[in-house]
């Protein structure tokens, strides 16, 4: 049984749409994008980037259109100042901590929504090392937003294989191995999941890595023998 | 509660007998690892992952969000210094640089967000033992490692019988008319009892303040089985200690209450979630459990009746996040402290997906009393949109810091000057925060205001979970907003981007203000940082964050003055 369609309005247009919708399904049945960073299709979505926060009249609070239901005469705003200034200082915050230069959709909202990356200066950076720890991808966690998808690919979404967890806290939450073991000594059966729902590239298979790093793929070819020689001698000394 | 572990195959033999629960006892089984090897080494989070069948990767996981857990061996003597913002004005950071400074071999120190001791500020914990009042000359090793409130009130309802200097005996208890509103209660059915919890207008002690009776309603009448009650002895909001001096004052009046919660939702099991700085409150409770399962008022048919409960002590091991009721429960659960969305509320869906009803420990001690002395005579203390006695924790710059019970409402200036005895050594107040690190400041000239939800609410300030911080005008507020700000960056869970990104770039700021070295748009950058988590942070934690700060900027703006644009080179 579908149940009755409810009516809720949308930036003054009022519409008719099933109370089991999101309210980002019920912005984009009116032909609206919502801006996101985490949600993606194939993952649980866990409401973590707030860029997709609408304005709901009476709400103390903004809402996040990805996880929100609809209810009977809801009344949002979707391009009201506070949702502007919110999704623009989320994304200026962002700017401040990670490397976003191959990351384009967020570089696009950055510009539809003014922000400025440059607005906190002086801000401590989230820098780590290029982790290149096996022959299939390349991890370099300075471009990582923490979107969690590639830790739900790689457990209950997708893969059942846990090797991958988030670690630390607060600010300096990142993404950890069992004690931050390399990935060829976890549990990672290299299905490459976690590295197809990367939105920033922090997670990259190993040919674009070095093509991007100006490399030619005969190049690429000899430094792959090299790596494999040098990890299979790693085994035997070790 | 743990039993004593020294050796590897000790261990062993702990992890076989909790095997069967699964992931639930991953807390405890890495709390007791730390307790007994000083750190948890990869051997053992191996050996932790196969018994509880919990993936490798989420071992790591769970010892980096626990601030008390370690990879690296902490020393024979571990010495955690408080600066919270209570301790901070009393001079915490320059304890933690001496002590570190002049630590001896085996000795490690690590700062920590608050003790819960700040009637007894500046306060660090050395292993399991707290001690209030530090100096650099403080002998460590002689403190007797319990750190004593003094409970004031000029009519004592709830805290009666609290006393902390003496052994906690059930039969005491009897002896003082306790369970007395147990008996009351039983006489009627589970749904009488959660009406007059309603009546009775009793609300919330933990800070939100929601109605409990309503609460009661939704999981007693939600579908799921099992029903579960939480208690949430968390008490990591900077400022408030109530709940640790109404533990260890009259534990078994909270259990009291426990057993008439359970008994009106339906409830066969509950847990006990206790802040993991709170050791010495940890062995009373469970004395007091294995007393009351002794005598058969937890188990099977209690009194008597179709009544059977258990209840569970779970340590919490440094994560203020833990106290958010979600967040919580994901902790008994076996996973990192992260908030959950809501809805679903616990009511339907909480601990395991279950109905479930959490309260605070001062929530829990109002119901034996409502049973004693009945509605009316109840309602006819506190106000009327928050009826019944409630708890104030006064600390900082008073004469006579510790817990206040006020029956009748006060205001400010009577609770700090009346009863609180004033400020010491003839100073004159700078501010209050009301409300603890989420609350907001008071100014003096609003000492005047009432105590009550009906007088605070219009002006945007809330009692919370009942802090009163004081300073003096000695007191630099920009030490104290930037040990606010890097609580909250520290206490961030991490898991919204508001808040983790946004207590970061305030503590920042705070930092700079300290330093005197504001730039230019410092105020727009920490207006806009504090205005988008309040609005788009998923929980109260972030919703919070920046209230006190941005609340101290507004009544003081020469907190944070931007270098003049006349003199700055461009
Ligand atoms: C960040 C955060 C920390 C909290 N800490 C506590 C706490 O330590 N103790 C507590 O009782 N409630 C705490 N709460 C409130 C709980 O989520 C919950 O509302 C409360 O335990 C419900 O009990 P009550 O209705 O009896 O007040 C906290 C909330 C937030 C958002
Ligand atoms: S590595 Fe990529 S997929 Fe994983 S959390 Fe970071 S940005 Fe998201
Ligand atoms: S508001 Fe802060 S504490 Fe709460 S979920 Fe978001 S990051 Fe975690």
């Amino acid at each position: 049984m579908t149940p009755e369609p409810i009516t809720i309005t949308i930036d003054g247009q009022q519409i008719s749409v099933s109370p089991e919708v999101t309210l980002m399904q019920a912005i984009a049945s009116i032909g609206q994008d919502t801006p996101v960073i985490c949600f993606h299709e194939a993952t649980t979505s866990e409401g973590l980037c707030r860029l997709c926060v609408v304005e709901v009249e009476g709400w103390r609070t903004l809402a996040p259109a990805c996880v929100t239901k609809v209810a009977d005469e809801m009344v949002l705003h979707t391009d009201s100042e506070r949702v502007r200034r919110a999704r623009r200082t989320i994304l200026e915050m962002l700017s401040s901590a990670v490397d976003l230069s191959e990351a384009p959709a967020i570089q696009q909202q950055i510009d539809d929504y003014q922000a400025d990356p440059e607005r906190f200066p002086e801000a401590h950076r989230r820098t780590q090392p290029i982790l290149d720890d096996n022959p299939f991808y390349v991890r370099d966690y300075e471009k990582c937003v923490l979107c969690w998808r590639c830790v739900q690919a790689c457990g209950d979404d997708l893969q059942f294989t846990y090797a991958l967890s988030l670690g630390g806290r607060g600010y300096e939450t990142k993404i950890a191995t069992f004690f931050n073991a390399p990935m060829p000594e976890t549990t990672c059966v290299f299905c490459g999941n976690c590295v197809a729902v990367c939105p920033t590239n922090a997670l990259k298979g190993k040919t674009e890595f070095y093509l991007d790093q100006g490399m030619d793929y005969d190049q690429i070819r000899l430094q792959r023998r090299r790596q494999q020689k040098s990890s299979s001698q790693d085994k035997k000394n070790g | 509660m743990e039993p004593e572990i020294t050796n590897a195959a000790q261990y062993e033999q702990y992890l076989d007998s909790v095997r069967s629960h699964g992931r639930t006892m991953l807390l405890p089984a890495l709390i007791a690892a730390q307790q007994s090897f000083r750190h948890i080494s990869p051997e053992t989070a191996t050996a932790v992952s196969k018994a509880l069948k919990v993936p490798l990767a989420d071992i790591t996981g769970m010892i980096e969000f626990y601030t008390m857990l370690k990879i690296e061996p902490v020393g024979e003597t571990h010495i955690a210094v408080c600066t919270s913002p209570v301790c901070a004005a009393k001079q915490a950071h320059q304890l933690l640089h001496e002590m570190s400074a002049n630590a001896a071999p085996g000795v490690t120190t690590e700062a920590v967000a608050c003790l819960g001791l700040c009637d007894h500020a500046p306060a660090v914990l050395v292993n399991d033992r707290q001690v209030g009042s530090v100096t650099p000359k403080t002998d460590l090793s002689s403190a007797n490692g319990r750190v004593q409130s003094r409970l004031h009130g000029e009519e004592r309802m709830l805290t009666q019988w609290c006393e902390e200097d003496v052994e906690h005996t059930l039969e005491n208890f009897l002896e003082c008319g306790g369970f007395q509103g147990l008996r009351a209660a039983l006489e009627h059915s589970p749904d009488e009892v959660i009406e007059t919890v309603k009546q009775s207008g009793l609300r919330g002690r933990g800070g939100a303040g929601f109605p409990t009776g309503t609460k009661w309603e939704g999981a007693a009448q939600a579908s799921g089985h099992p029903k579960y009650l939480v208690i949430n002895q968390d008490e990591s909001e900077p400022g408030t200690f109530k709940d640790r001096a109404l533990l260890l004052g009259d534990p078994f009046l909270i259990l009291e209450g426990i057993l008439i919660a359970a008994y009106a939702i339906g409830a066969e099991h509950g847990y006990f979630y206790i802040r993991g700085e709170y050791p010495f409150a940890q062995q009373v409770l469970n004395h007091t459990i294995t007393q009351a399962r002794q005598a058969g008022y937890l188990g099977q048919r209690i009194l008597g009746r179709e009544f059977n409960f258990e209840l569970e002590i779970r340590s919490g091991a440094g994560a203020y996040i833990c106290g958010e009721e979600t967040a919580l429960f994901e902790s008994i659960e076996g996973k990192r402290g992260f908030p959950r969305i809501k809805p679903p509320f616990p009511t339907t869906h909480g601990l395991f997906g279950r109905p479930t009803v959490i309260n605070n420990v001062e929530t829990i001690v109002n119901i034996p009393l409502i049973f004693k002395i009945g509605v009316d005579h109840y309602r006819s203390m506190g106000s009327p949109a928050a009826p019944g006695p409630r708890l104030f924790s006064l600390s900082g710059s008073v004469v006579d810091p510790g817990v206040y019970e006020i029956t009748t409402p006060v205001t400010l200036r009577q609770l700090i000057y009346g009863l609180g005895g004033g400020i010491p050594n003839g100073r004159k107040l700078q501010a209050v925060l009301l409300g603890g690190a989420a609350g907001k400041f008071v100014p003096p000239e609003k000492l005047d205001l009432l105590l009550t939800d009906e007088a605070l609410r219009p002006l945007g300030l809330s009692v919370g979970s009942g802090a009163v911080m004081v300073y003096d005008d000695q007191v630099d507020l920009r030490l104290v907003l930037s040990s606010l700000a890097d609580f909250f960056a520290h206490e961030s869970c991490g898991k919204c981007y508001p808040c983790q990104l946004g207590t970061q770039r305030q503590a920042e700021i705070t930092h700079r203000m300290l330093a005197g070295q504001v730039l230019t748009g410092d105020l727009d950058r920490l207006q806009d940082v504090g205005w988008t988590m309040t609005d788009a942070s998923l929980c109260g934690l972030g919703q919070t964050a920046s209230h006190a700060i941005l609340s101290a900027v507004e009544l003081w703006p020469e907190l944070i003055v931007e270098p003049d644009p006349k003199q700055v080179r461009s």
